[in-house]
C-alpha cells in the first residue's frame, strides 16, 4: 500500500503535468511549463525510493543514469532539422517501457493468485501490452522513414488489408484469452502482435503524413501509461498517461485539420489502395529556369516580397543566408514577409522553430491565414526548399493526396522564384502544377548555394 | 462507489482536463507542446522503477531495461522541449527591448 503521504505527492505531480501542458501551450510560459513537467517528473520518480523497499536498489540507480545519460545526449546532439525523429524515437522508447512494465506486472498476477485480480485488470494489462508495443514498433518505423533509413513511400502489399485485419483479430483474441486466464506466454505473443501491428500500421503512411502519425503515436503511449498506472494501482501514472493520451489526440486532430486530412484517411487510406501514392518522379516538362543575377533584380526592384520557407532551407542550413538576404531587401525599402503553412517543416510549427533558431523577428513570421490575403499583391514569392504547401493542385485536383489541404496561395503573385535543388517533387510525392506556370522562375542549386549567391547579387544592385 | 469506478472518473475528468488545457494552443508551438507531453508520459519510469524493485532473474534485466528506456523518454523529452523553447525566447528578447524603448 502506498503511504498516504505519497499519494498526496503523487496528486501535487498530478496537478504539476496539468500545468505543465497548461504552460506549453502559451507562447510565454511554455518554457516555464516544461520545466515545471520536468520537476513534477523527478519528484514522482523518487517517491518510490521513500516508501519502498529496494532490492536492486545500485541496479535501479545505474539503470536511471544510463538512460538519462543516453536522453541528455540524443537532445543536445540532434538537429533542429531532425527534431520529427527525435521525438518519434522518444515516444517509441517510452510506449516500449510501458509494454514491459506491464509484462512485469503480469508476471507478478500470475505468480500470486490471479482470481483474486478483478477482470479489469488485466483488460488494462492486456491493453498496455499491445498499445505499447504498436507504439514501440510504430515509433521505430517512423524514425527510420524521416532518418531516410527506409524509403518515405508508402509501403504497400497485396494482401495487407487482411493481414492488417487479421492481426487486429488475433490481438483482440489474444486479450480475451489473457483476460480469461492470465498466463505468461499470452503476454508475450500478445506483445509481439503489438509489434507487428505496429509496423502495419504504419508502413504504409506515406511520409506527408508521418508526422501525425507521430502525434498519434504520442497519445497511444500516453493512454498506455494511463493503463499501466490502473494495473499498478497508481494514480499519478493514470492521471499523466490520460493527459497526454487525450491532449495528444485533441493535437492530432488539429493537425490533420490542418493539412485537410482526416486521421482515419492517413492511416487506412493506404489500405483501401487510395491515393497516398504519387508519382515520385521527375517530370521532364519545360520550366523556365534563372540565374542568381536575375533573380537578384527581380527581388531587388519589388516593393512587396513574400518568402515561403520550407523543410529543404533548414536541411541546407540556408536559413541564416536567407535571413541576411532579407535584412538586406528590408533595407532597400521592400516589404518582406515570411509566410509560414502550418504543417511547413515536417511537423506542425517545426518551421517557427527552424526559424527561430536563424533569430529572424517574431514579426516577419506570418501564420497562413493571416498572410493568405497578401499574395495577390506581392510583386515576387520567393519559394526555398518548399513544394507541397504551395502547390496547387491541393485546391484543384481532386484525385491528389494533398487535395482538401489549406495551401498558400503563391499562384497568385505576379511573380513566383522557386529555388529548388531539383525537379523531384516535394514530399507528398506529386508534381506541382506551379513550377511550369508562366509567372515562375526556377533558381536550380543548393539552397545554401544559392541562397549565398543571390544574397551577393542583391548587394551588388 | 466500487473502486474501478472511482479509476473510471479519474480518468474520464483526466480526459477533459487534457483537452481543456491545450484547446487554445497556437500551431507555432504544436512542435514543443508534443515533445513536452512526450516527456510527460516517460513519467511510466516510476512504474518501471516499481516493478523492478523485487524483480529477480529475468524480470530483473527486462525490468532494467523498461528503466532505461523509460529515462530516455522521459529526460531527452524534457531537455529537447526546454532546447526548442529556449529559442523562442531568445528571439523574444529583443523584440521586448524594442517595446520598453
Amino acid at each position: 500500500m502506498i503511504p498516504t503521504w505519497a499519494q498526496l505527492a503523487y496528486l501535487i505531480c498530478a496537478v504539476a503535468f496539468i500545468l505543465a501542458l497548461k504552460g506549453l501551450s502559451g507562447p510565454r510560459t511554455a518554457r516555464v511549463g516544461n520545466l515545471i513537467g520536468a520537476a513534477a517528473a523527478v519528484v514522482a520518480c523518487a517517491l518510490p525510493f521513500l516508501y519502498l523497499e529496494m532490492d536492486n536498489l545500485v541496479l535501479i540507480l545505474v539503470a536511471i543514469a544510463v538512460g538519462t545519460a543516453g536522453g541528455v545526449y540524443g537532445a543536445r546532439r540532434v538537429q533542429m532539422t531532425q527534431m520529427p525523429q527525435m521525438v518519434a524515437l522518444f515516444n517509441g522508447v517510452g510506449g516500449g517501457a510501458a509494454a514491459l512494465v506491464a509484462l512485469l506486472e503480469l508476471e507478478v498476477i500470475v505468480a500470486r493468485d490471479a482470481v483474486a485480480v478483478g477482470w479489469f485488470v488485466l483488460v488494462a494489462t492486456a491493453f498496455t501490452v499491445v498499445v505499447g508495443s504498436v507504439s514501440f514498433a510504430g515509433s521505430v518505423v517512423t524514425f527510420a522513414k524521416l532518418q531516410d533509413l527506409m524509403t518515405s513511400r508508402p509501403v504497400v502489399f497485396p494482401g495487407l488489408a487482411v493481414v492488417f485485419g487479421g492481426t487486429l483479430l488475433a490481438a483482440l483474441v489474444l486479450s480475451g484469452l489473457l483476460v480469461a486466464e492470465p498466463v505468461m506466454w499470452i503476454g508475450i505473443v500478445l506483445a509481439l502482435v503489438g509489434l507487428g501491428f505496429g509496423l502495419l500500421l504504419v508502413l504504409p503512411v506515406g511520409g506527408a503524413d508521418v508526422p501525425i502519425v507521430i502525434s498519434l503515436l504520442n497519445a497511444f503511449t500516453g493512454l498506455t501509461v494511463a493503463a499501466g498506472g490502473y494495473v499498478l494501482d497508481n494514480t499519478l501514472l493514470l492521471v499523466a498517461g490520460t493527459l497526454v493520451g487525450a491532449s495528444g489526440t485533441f493535437l492530432t486532430l488539429l493537425m490533420a485539420k490542418a493539412m485537410g486530412r482526416s486521421v482515419a484517411n492517413i492511416l487506412f487510406g493506404a489500405l483501401k489502395g487510395g491515393s497516398t501514392l504519387g508519382s515520385g518522379e521527375a517530370s521532364d516538362r519545360p520550366v523556365r529556369s534563372a540565374g542568381p543575377t536575375d533573380a537578384a533584380i527581380m527581388l531587388g526592384y519589388a516593393d512587396r516580397v513574400i518568402v515561403v520557407p520550407g523543410y529543404g532551407l533548414a536541411v541546407a542550413q540556408a536559413q541564416h543566408t536567407l535571413r541576411e538576404l532579407v535584412d538586406v531587401l528590408t533595407e532597400r525599402g521592400t516589404t518582406v514577409d515570411y509566410a509560414i503553412h502550418p504543417v511547413a517543416g515536417r511537423m506542425p510549427g517545426h518551421m517557427n522553430v527552424l526559424l527561430a533558431e536563424a533569430q529572424v523577428p517574431y514579426e516577419q513570421l506570418r501564420e497562413m491565414d493571416d498572410i493568405n490575403g497578401d499574395f495577390k499583391d506581392a510583386d515576387v514569392v520567393l519559394v526555398v526548399g518548399a513544394n507541397d504547401v504551395v502547390n496547387p493542385a491541393a485546391k484543384t485536383t481532386p484525385g491528389a493526396p494533398i487535395y482538401g489541404m489549406p495551401i498558400l496561395n503563391a499562384d497568385e503573385a505576379k511573380q513566383v522564384v522557386f529555388m529548388k535543388r531539383s525537379m523531384r517533387p516535394g514530399f507528398a510525392g506529386i508534381e506541382n502544377e506551379l513550377l511550369f506556370d508562366e509567372r515562375t522562375t526556377l533558381l536550380f542549386g543548393d539552397a545554401k548555394e544559392t541562397m549565398g549567391k543571390l544574397l551577393s547579387a542583391v548587394k551588388a544592385l | 462507489m466500487s473502486e474501478p469506478i472511482v479509476w473510471l472518473t479519474i480518468f474520464v475528468l483526466s480526459v477533459f482536463v487534457g483537452i481543456e488545457v491545450i484547446s487554445k494552443v497556437s500551431s507555432t508551438l504544436h512542435t514543443p507542446l508534443m515533445s513536452g507531453a512526450n516527456a510527460i508520459h516517460g513519467v511510466i519510469l516510476l512504474g518501471a522503477i516499481i516493478v523492478t524493485a523485487h524483480a529477480s532473474g529475468f524480470a530483473l534485466v527486462v525490468g532494467l531495461v523498461a528503466i532505461v528506456l523509460a529515462a530516455v523518454n522521459m529526460v531527452g523529452g524534457f531537455v529537447v522541449t526546454d532546447r526548442m523553447l529556449q529559442m523562442f525566447t531568445r528571439r523574444r528578447a529583443p523584440t521586448k527591448k524594442e517595446a520598453a524603448a
